[in-house]
């Protein structure tokens, strides 16, 4: 792997990083419910492109299973908890 | 051929998924892609309401672009207006657009568009379908914006679906 | 494994960043805004841009590493840019129900003689 490569996939992964850590904060502070939810999606596609990024890094196209899935997973659990929201719970 | 393959574009779709998950043009892979293809339509037919069908390829091809195009520019004008939302916060509002697609395949078609392209959510269509409420995300002049959506989506949308 | 041209490199070293700003500005603008519908706009920006850069990349890489055209990241995007709207359409929906819950609340609140 060239110098180049290497370094582009370090910056994509540390961008990724950042940007998992700062969904965790809204994660984390989310007024509301929907905000918890909304961030819990982004950070499932997150997930999901640093393992992209992690299959060009080990040149390894295992990573694409597990990617598949983890946007599968996060697709049926984040329409869950909209549903959820949506039927109405009380408010808290 | 119309019996055995109801649906031409989604069985095309069910073939090429399963060569490209399974990524091998083995003869088994080949068998199974093509048995799938014949199939699943034929299962699926109960569930689906009624066949969209789809008029004018050439105005679908355009409008394709024309979304592209616009996920592009809207990328960069949300992505510029997060980053300097600490001078000028973007003003977000919600538009209602009154409609005048019926067909519940253009209205998801529209629903897609709406959602891909970052600028733009669509929030809720009413129960009678005559209008939509879209929250948008940097307004600028809503009379202008309306007229903007209707020529740019709505009407190719008519044009295909209906 | 076969050498990269120089430019197949750069290319996909291109995508692999502009996916992960993008990605980052669609997570800063998640923490700044301030109202719940302001802050659906910028996830979108790493479904589309984010995702479709690395698929790029990772369809440039593997297609010049195994020197034949790879498509299978291509089943990942097709598959994001049809769960991606809903989930999105289901999430306003909620957003909004609750809200006006929230309103009609506090209206009762407001005036108990109704």
């Amino acid at each position: 792997m060239s110098p180049l490569l290497d370094g582009a996939i370090t910056v994509a992964l540390v961008c990724h990083g950042l940007a998992m850590a700062l969904i965790l904060v809204r994660l984390l502070h989310g007024p509301a419910a929907q905000d918890r939810v909304l961030a819990l999606d982004f950070l499932y596609i997150n997930g999901m492109l640093v393992l992209l990024v992690l299959a060009i890094r080990y040149a390894s196209s295992m990573y694409f299973e597990a990617a598949l899935l983890i946007a599968l997973l996060g697709f049926v659990s984040s329409a869950a908890l909209a549903k959820f929201l949506l039927r109405g719970e009380v408010i808290e | 051929m119309r019996r055995l393959l109801p649906s031409p574009l989604l069985s095309l779709a069910l073939f090429a998924l399963w060569l490209a998950l399974n990524h091998s043009m083995a003869p088994g892979h080949l068998i199974m892609a093509a048995l799938l293809a014949i199939l699943m339509p034929i299962l699926l037919a109960p569930l689906r309401p009624y066949p969209a069908r789809i008029r004018h390829p050439l105005v679908l091809m355009r409008l394709i672009l024309t979304v592209g195009h616009d996920v592009i520019l809207s990328n960069l004008s949300v992505g510029w207006g997060v980053l300097r939302s600490h001078r000028c916060m973007p003003r977000g509002a919600f538009v209602r657009i009154p409609l005048e697609l019926r067909s519940p395949a253009a209205l998801a078609a529209l629903s897609t568009i709406t959602t891909v392209v970052p600028g733009t959510v669509w929030c809720e269509l009413m129960l009678d379908r005559s209008s939509l409420l879209l929250h948008v995300f940097d307004l600028d002049d809503e009379a202008e914006f309306i007229a903007h959506f209707k020529s740019r989506y709505e009407r190719p949308l008519k044009e295909i679906f209906e | 494994m076969s050498e990269m041209s120089w430019w197949v490199e750069a290319g996909v070293a291109l995508l692999l960043v502009a996916s992960g700003l993008f990605t980052l500005t669609g997570a800063v603008g998640l923490v700044r805004l301030n109202d719940y519908f302001q802050r659906m706009h910028p996830p979108a920006l790493a479904y589309t841009f984010g995702a479709w850069c690395i698929t790029l990349a990772s369809i440039l890489y593997f297609s010049m590493q195994e020197q034949q055209l790879v498509l299978h990241p291509w089943v990942i995007i097709m598959l994001l840019s049809i769960t991606v709207p809903i989930t999105t359409i289901l999430l306003a929906r909620a957003a909004l129900f609750r809200r006006r819950q929230v309103q009609r609340l506090g209206k009762a609140l407001m005036s108990p003689g109704e």
